[in-house]
């Protein structure tokens, strides 16, 4: 009982209930839009099934081959791929492995670096050290290089649904993990000063007890934020993949950045809606995720968020320390 | 992980401050530190790249596994050195990095470095046109975007620059090439520069592998249109993706500066808003750019081996690609290797600049 009460009285201060509150004009309006492109996402991912006119790996239908390369038409809305299957259903069900992927790489790196910034900006010493410097050299590097080589290494280039989804997630999460590790690490090394851990210590908390429940609940603010950029550069490395031939194959799961990777021949003979649907697909849903992390980003920022005649919030004081922006752009803080 | 853990805890933050303090200053030490930073970074990601590589097994096998006998591939790779133990062609392979040797290619047997000189180039001038699109577009964009804040122009601008982010390069290099290529049938579909171009720039004596300047060398407007004609379209969709994070930046740091003191100071003497924001706000907003271009090395980097690969651009990037699909991974692990060399490189460079312009960033 206790618990659903702070539930019900927290629910204002969800991440984003609250922001959307606090927003006004144009702003509102950029994270409504946002809202409502990630929702029919998610909507799209979570009944692929019931929505797709067909499977994403089908080749015939009542009467007979799709064909490939057919135009646009009745029974395909979006035409058909070099490989005969439906544009239309491979775009529906890319919404799923898309969905699967980003859930299970944001989840993994989430854990694994607030796990690692913890212990880096609390305990520090030379482990802080060692850890900064190899998440500067990591986060220096491209992105997509190196998740070509961790699915290298996972998949060996090819697999089923599973395994290739699992090898885009975790080379994900490799290249992610330095991200949330310097947040919370930098989080963990403003709250440890605070009086509060200093009482715990006082009193006798043990490190663990220390760090996950005194530091680690004051350290999340930025996380949300942080959730959606990684969630839109989830979708870019996956596609990137892909489209470079690292992808789940066309009979395990679909997936927009193998369905472009096979429509580059299309396009030279003029062939558009191979590419046109399942990139449209891409750009829609980062936008959405984007739109949604920027607004985030400028609430949380007094300097960037549309003035109101209300005075300050308590992200007022959030930002005053720590302007998110700068820290996104990799400036070391 | 207990109280004596946490013993240092305390300290540590004084310890640090200080050495920094003992260390800034002087223009020349940062350099040392910035320097001497480059070896740990290079260290770590080569090493990162060989366990990775190594945990599936030897390149022998996985390039030639399904096509030769047990036996054979047996002594292939006794041959190589692949039988050893691992931390012997470990420290075997940090010492051939350091003397610049990032192995042999398996397929066409050529050494990495070579590929490097023979096709770096490309991605190079690619890389610059890329830059000069995203200066063209991106700054002037986020300029505009932070005078008319918050009103419908600034909305325009900001999802136009999350759509230049959100849009895949090889997604918005598809659709370049399917409207002015295809239907239009104003710009070639893909490659460098033309075959008979190609062929008369490489003959040239000292060419550079810049076509642009080979080009230029030699005096021939025909090579250079062609050559420019043909870097449209891919300069374009490399350098959207970085317009779009100047824009971004440009509109959130001349805000900043719009609101700083001496603006309101500089607007209380009766300064024209026009002159307060192109005298006041602009330069100092500008500065960041500089330390955000050393990120972008990486991300264009990143991106070039998407773009080259969509419009069959014979650099560094289409070149890997090619390698992974022949699963030549004593290439791939080269290569990438290599870049990671530049990569800490160029930050290293661009460090320095920015502490060269902006003294603050020493200290």
């Amino acid at each position: 009982m206790v618990q659903k009460r702070t539930l019900r009285s927290r629910l204002g201060r969800l991440p984003v209930v609250h922001q959307l509150r606090q927003s006004v004009g144009l702003q509102r309006g950029m994270l409504i839009a946002g809202l409502v492109i990630t929702g029919v996402f998610l909507f799209t991912a979570a009944f692929a099934p019931l929505i797709a006119p067909y499977g994403f790996a089908q080749l015939r239908g009542e009467d007979g081959l799709f064909g490939a390369q057919q135009p646009p038409s009745a029974e395909h809305w979006f035409g058909t791929t070099v490989g005969g299957y439906d544009v239309l259903s491979r775009v529906i069900w890319g919404a799923q492995t898309a969905f699967l992927v980003i859930v299970i790489a944001v989840l993994l790196s989430i854990f694994a670096g607030i796990l690692l910034g913890l212990i880096s900006g609390y305990i520090g010493g030379w482990i802080d050290r060692v850890l900064v410097v190899i998440a500067d050299a990591v986060f220096a590097f491209p992105t997509l290089l190196l998740a070509i080589v961790a699915a290298i290494v996972i998949s060996g280039g090819q697999s089923n649904l599973w395994g290739g989804v699992m090898a885009a997630a975790i080379s994900i999460t490799v290249v992610f993990i330095p991200q949330y590790f310097r947040v919370i690490r930098a989080e963990t090394v403003r709250v440890k000063s605070e009086a509060f851990v200093e009482s715990a210590r006082v009193i006798g908390a043990k490190t663990p007890r220390i760090m996950f429940r005194h530091v680690f609940r004051n350290s999340t603010r930025t996380l949300p934020l942080i959730f959606t950029l990684n969630s839109s550069e989830a979708i870019l490395t996956l596609a990137g993949l892909g489209f470079l031939g690292f992808g789940i194959q066309p009979t395990s799961a679909a997936e927009w950045g193998y369905d472009l990777n096979k429509a580059i021949a299309d396009v030279t003979s003029g062939i558009w809606w191979t590419s046109v649907f399942p990139g449209l697909a891409i750009v829609l849903v980062v936008l959405g995720v984007t739109l949604i992390g920027e607004s985030l980003n400028d609430l949380a920022d007094p300097r960037l968020r549309t003035r109101r005649r209300a005075a300050t919030t308590p992200a007022d004081a959030v930002a005053a320390t720590q302007p998110i922006a700068r820290e996104e752009l990799g400036e070391v803080v | 992980m207990t109280t004596t853990a946490t013993a240092p805890a305390p300290g540590a933050p004084i310890s640090a401050s200080r050495r920094r303090r003992k260390l800034g200053g002087s223009l020349g030490r940062y350099i040392f530190v910035r320097f001497l930073l480059i070896f740990p970074t290079v260290f770590i990601l080569v090493t990162m790249v060989f366990i990775f590589m190594r945990l599936i097994g030897d390149p022998i096998t996985a390039a030639l596994g399904g096509r030769l006998g047990a036996e054979e591939l047996a002594q292939r790779r006794a041959e190589a050195g692949y039988d050893r133990p691992i931390i012997v062609q470990y420290l075997e392979y940090l010492g051939q990095i350091f003397t610049g040797n990032f192995g042999t290619t398996l397929t066409d047997n050529q050494p990495v470095v070579e590929v490097l000189t023979r096709y770096g180039a490309a991605t190079f001038e690619l890389a610059f046109y890329a830059l000069i699109v995203a200066f063209i577009v991106g700054i002037p964009l986020g300029m505009v975007a932070a005078a008319v804040r918050d009103r419908w122009g600034d909305a325009a601008l900001r999802v136009f620059a999350i759509l230049c982010y959100a849009t895949p390069v090889f997604f918005s290099g598809l659709l370049l090439k399917l409207v002015f290529s295809v239907w239009l049938g104003w710009l070639p579909v893909s490659g460098r520069a033309s075959v008979r171009t190609e062929l008369a720039l490489g003959r040239q004596d000292g060419a550079t592998g810049i076509y642009l300047i080979d080009a230029l060398r030699s005096g021939n407007p025909a090579y250079v249109s062609d050559v420019l004609q043909h870097a449209i379209l891919p300069g374009i969709t490399l350098g959207l993706l970085t317009a779009g994070i100047f824009l971004r930046l440009v509109r959130t740091n001349v805000i900043g500066t719009l609101s700083m003191p001496y603006v309101d100071a500089a607007r209380s003497r009766g300064v024209g808003e026009y002159r307060l924001v192109r005298k006041h706000a602009y330069k100092p907003a500008l500065i960041p750019i500089i330390t955000v271009i050393g990120l972008q090395i990486a991300m264009l980097l990143g991106g070039a081996v998407l773009t080259e690969t969509t419009f069959e651009w014979q650099g560094l990037g289409f070149q890997l690609t090619h390698y992974l699909a022949a699963r030549d991974f004593v290439a791939v692990q080269g290569i990438v290797a290599l870049l990671a060399v530049i990569v800490a490189l160029s930050n290293f460079v661009v460090d320095i600049i920015a502490a060269l312009i902006d003294p603050r960033v020493r200290y």
